[in-house]
Parts: C-alpha cells; sequence; structure tokens
C-alpha cells in the first residue's frame, strides 16, 4: 500500500496518468508483497528443524507445501485483495475496473503464493537464499501480471475482461495441482 | 535403459570425447566458414529490407539454439532427478552458460536489427518478453546451481527449477500465433513447409546446423573440464584427510 502512495509523488498527480498506470502498479505492489514475504515461508521451520519433523510425518509434504500457501496468501495476497478498492481510488482508476480488478486479484494473489513457494523451497536451505528468491521467482510471475493487468485494462476500457480471466482461472488450477508437488520436491531435497 | 548405463561411465566419456571433440571442433569451423560466406555474399539482399536482412542468419539461429539447448537442459534435469545418471546433472549445468550465451545474442542481433527495421531498440510483444524471460531463466538457473556448496545438490535444485521453467519454451514458440506481435511469424519450422527461398534458407539452415555443432564442442569441452575439476576436488579432500593428524586412542578405564 505504501508503493502505491508513492506513486504519485514520482510521475506526478496528473489524473490521467495514474489511471494509465494503475492496474500495472496496483499488480506489481502485489507482486512485490508475495515475493518479500516468500522467504519467511519455510525458513524459520528449517532453521528451528520442524521443517525435518513434517518431512518425516505420514502428512504427504504436498500438503504441508498447500497448508503453507494458504497462510502466505492470507497474510499477503487477501489483504491486498481488500485493500484494492481503496488503492484504485488513490490511482483514479475508473470505476468500471474495481469489479474486475478485484476478481483478477482473487485469482491472481494464490497464483503468486504458490509459485513463489517453488522459490522458497529451493533456497531453504541457502544462507543468503532471500536475494536469489526474487531472481528464480520473476520470471514465473511475469505470466500472472501480464494476464491480471490485461483483464483490469480491458475492463476499464470497455472490453471483455472474460478470455484474461479464463487464463488466471487456468493459471491457477494448474499451480495448484504442480507447484505443491515441485515444491514438496525440492523441500526434500533441502531435507537429505 | 542400458545405453544410458553404458555411457554412464565418466572415464569412458572422457575417452569418447576426447576423440569426439577434434571432430566436432572442425565440423564447426567449416560449416559456420561456408555459412557466413553464403549468408554475406552469396545470398541476395531482400526487397523490402535490403541488406540488413543478413542478421538474420545469425538472429534465427541463435535464437533457435536459445530453445533447444534450454530443452537439452531440461531432459538432461530430468532424467538426472529421475534416474540419477551421472553425467546428466553436469550436463545441464553446463549447458546453462552457453544456452545464456545465446539467448544473448539472440536479443541483441534482434534489438539491432529492430532500429532499422521497425524503429525501435526493443518492444513488449510477446515473442521478445518471453525470450527476456528465457533469460532470466538461465540466469536464475545458473545462480542457483552455483549457489549451494555442494555441486551434486546444487545441480539437483536447478534441475526442479529449469523443469519448471520449461513451459516457457512451448510459449516462446507458439507466442507469435498466439498473440498479436510485431515479431513476425513463423517462416521456417510451421505446418505447410517454410516460406522463405531457398536462397536463403539454405545458409540460414547452414548457420543453424553450424552453431548446433558450436554447442556440441563446448558442451563436450566444459563436461570434460568439469569432470576434471570433481577429480581435482576429490583429490583435494583426500590429501586434507591424509594430512590430519589422526587422534591417539585413550586408554580405556576399568
Amino acid at each position: 500500500m505504501l508503493t502505491i502512495t508513492l506513486f504519485p509523488f514520482g510521475v506526478g498527480p496528473d489524473p490521467n496518468t495514474l489511471a494509465r498506470i494503475a492496474a500495472g502498479t496496483i499488480w506489481v505492489s502485489a507482486l512485490l508483497a508475495s515475493m518479500l514475504a516468500l522467504d519467511r515461508l519455510f525458513r524459520a521451520d528449517h532453521d528451528d528443524g520442524s521443517l525435518d519433523l513434517l518431512g518425516l510425518s505420514p502428512l504427504p509434504l504436498e500438503l504441508v507445501v498447500l497448508a503453507k500457501c494458504l497462510a502466505h496468501w492470507l497474510t499477503t495476497g487477501l489483504p491486498l485483495v481488500v485493500a484494492a478498492p481503496v488503492l484504485a481510488v488513490l490511482m483514479n482508476m475508473n470505476a468500471e475496473g474495481f469489479a474486475t480488478l478485484i476478481g483478477a486479484m482473487l485469482i491472481g494473489t494464490p497464483v503468486l503464493s504458490l509459485i513463489g513457494a517453488i522459490g522458497a523451497a529451493l533456497t531453504v536451505s541457502l544462507r543468503r537464499g532471500g536475494v536469489l528468491i526474487s531472481l528464480l521467482v520473476l520470471p514465473l510471475y511475469i505470466p500472472v501480471l501480464i494476464f491480471g493487468v490485461g483483464a483490469v485494462d480491458a475492463a476499464v476500457y470497455g472490453l471483455d475482461a472474460q478470455p484474461h480471466l479464463m487464463v488466471l482461472g487456468a493459471l491457477l488450477s494448474a499451480a495448484i495441482a504442480l507447484c505443491p508437488w515441485a515444491s514438496a520436491a525440492a523441500l526434500r531435497l533441502s531435507l537429505e | 535403459m542400458a545405453i544410458l548405463n553404458r555411457f554412464a561411465n565418466p572415464a569412458r566419456f572422457m575417452r569418447l570425447s576426447a576423440k569426439l571433440v577434434p571432430w566436432v571442433g572442425w565440423l564447426t569451423a567449416a560449416l559456420i566458414a561456408v555459412g557466413l560466406y553464403l549468408s554475406l555474399f552469396v545470398a541476395p539482399p531482400d526487397y523490402q529490407q535490403g541488406e540488413s536482412v543478413r542478421l538474420m542468419f545469425i538472429h534465427v539461429p541463435a535464437a533457435w539454439m536459445a530453445l533447444f539447448i534450454y530443452t537439452n537442459m531440461a531432459v538432461a534435469s530430468a532424467v538426472g532427478l529421475i534416474w540419477k545418471h551421472p553425467l546428466a546433472d553436469i550436463a545441464a549445468r553446463n549447458c546453462a552458460p552457453i544456452g545464456a550465451a545465446f539467448t544473448f545474442i539472440a536479443l541483441l542481433t534482434g534489438s539491432l536489427w529492430g532500429k532499422p527495421m521497425w524503429g525501435t531498440w526493443w518492444v513488449w510483444d510477446a515473442r521478445l518478453t518471453s525470450v527476456l524471460v528465457l533469460f532470466f531463466l538461465y540466469l536464475g538457473y545458473i545462480a542457483l546451481a552455483n549457489a549451494f556448496d555442494d555441486p551434486a545438490r546444487g545441480s539437483r535444485a536447478s534441475a526442479i527449477l529449469a523443469l519448471v521453467g520449461f513451459i516457457n519454451v512451448p510459449i516462446i514458440k507458439f507466442s507469435v500465433d498466439w498473440w498479436n506481435t510485431l515479431h513476425q511469424p513463423a517462416s521456417v519450422m510451421r505446418a505447410g513447409g517454410p516460406s522463405i527461398d531457398a536462397s536463403m534458407l539454405v545458409p540460414l539452415l547452414i548457420m543453424a546446423v553450424g552453431f548446433t555443432t558450436y554447442f556440441f564442442t563446448i558442451l563436450l569441452l566444459r563436461m570434460r573440464a568439469d569432470i576434471t575439476a570433481r577429480k581435482i576436488r576429490a583429490l583435494h579432500i583426500a590429501q586434507v584427510e591424509r594430512a590430519r593428524p589422526t587422534p591417539t586412542p585413550t586408554p580405556a578405564r576399568a
């Protein structure tokens, strides 16, 4: 939220400029919020040994990852979705875009948590892993960003946002199915 | 998988590659020399683009190599993860810098070609953006693989990353079909056969094959260097172990 309030100071308060970049800046701040919290996803457990216990438990590691992603989303994605209308007003977004913004962020932010879990799991055993997570995870975040912003911009300009939302939904389904599996494999790697 | 097992022995790989490297090396030199001659002097200038079309003979094969090498990397990563083939991890790890270099060349030559053709150095269309993402994936792979102290664990972690990022390769290939892009659609590998004339197609394909043999030469050289480096590392460790004084056993207390 603070990043969003910085933008009018940076680019000037011209309402048209702000409206043009509104969707993009809100999505980028969602990306950054998700990325900054990724380091804490597994690191605390790895440091005090509970990750080993989780790996030994009868519960499949994939479910553990899914639960952690849910927690991550509840603390980073959901507050942003709730705050999104306020941010949109601050950035002078057209009123037609609000509903699509909330819908797109509801679908898109869990994908960010899930993809981020892969990056966090890969770097959990590294000492300086936090810096590396951003490099690993950003290329994979870009499709979500493209379609999320595409959906909101389509709604603002009066075009159909359905295709973009559909692709976001597809990304979410694929992410829920595949990301826990990849993250669990990466966690097992660091448990060896 | 017997054939994989046969080539899993690093010593056999060193013997084979020692014999193979001069051949592929000279083949590379010959192919690229012929390809460059044909591209620069024999192929006709384009009716619309003039002489700057000759950038295509470097740009397109480099881009093809970037995708080909990433596919190689992903396959080697999968083989290393699933069957734990000892050379697969080494192969994947050494593919990455070559792939990153080719991606950079593709982006650079594309940008140089775009300025006279499109009037801009860069545009955020689907093809260019996804190739840039591919470049970042390569860099992330190299960073992750080198971040671990134990090279084996580093290879396995980056193997997972390579497989996750493989989704980008079909996106790049089909991006010009799925989106309305400034980058032109496929002219060679498309349904219905290539649409460019043989006078341009032949130098293009020769350069592509030349780049591929170049990749194999460099890959073999890098893998040989990597295996030798590991041997040296193992020898160092053995030396340290031998030099360490063995503790004198304390007498048992009755």
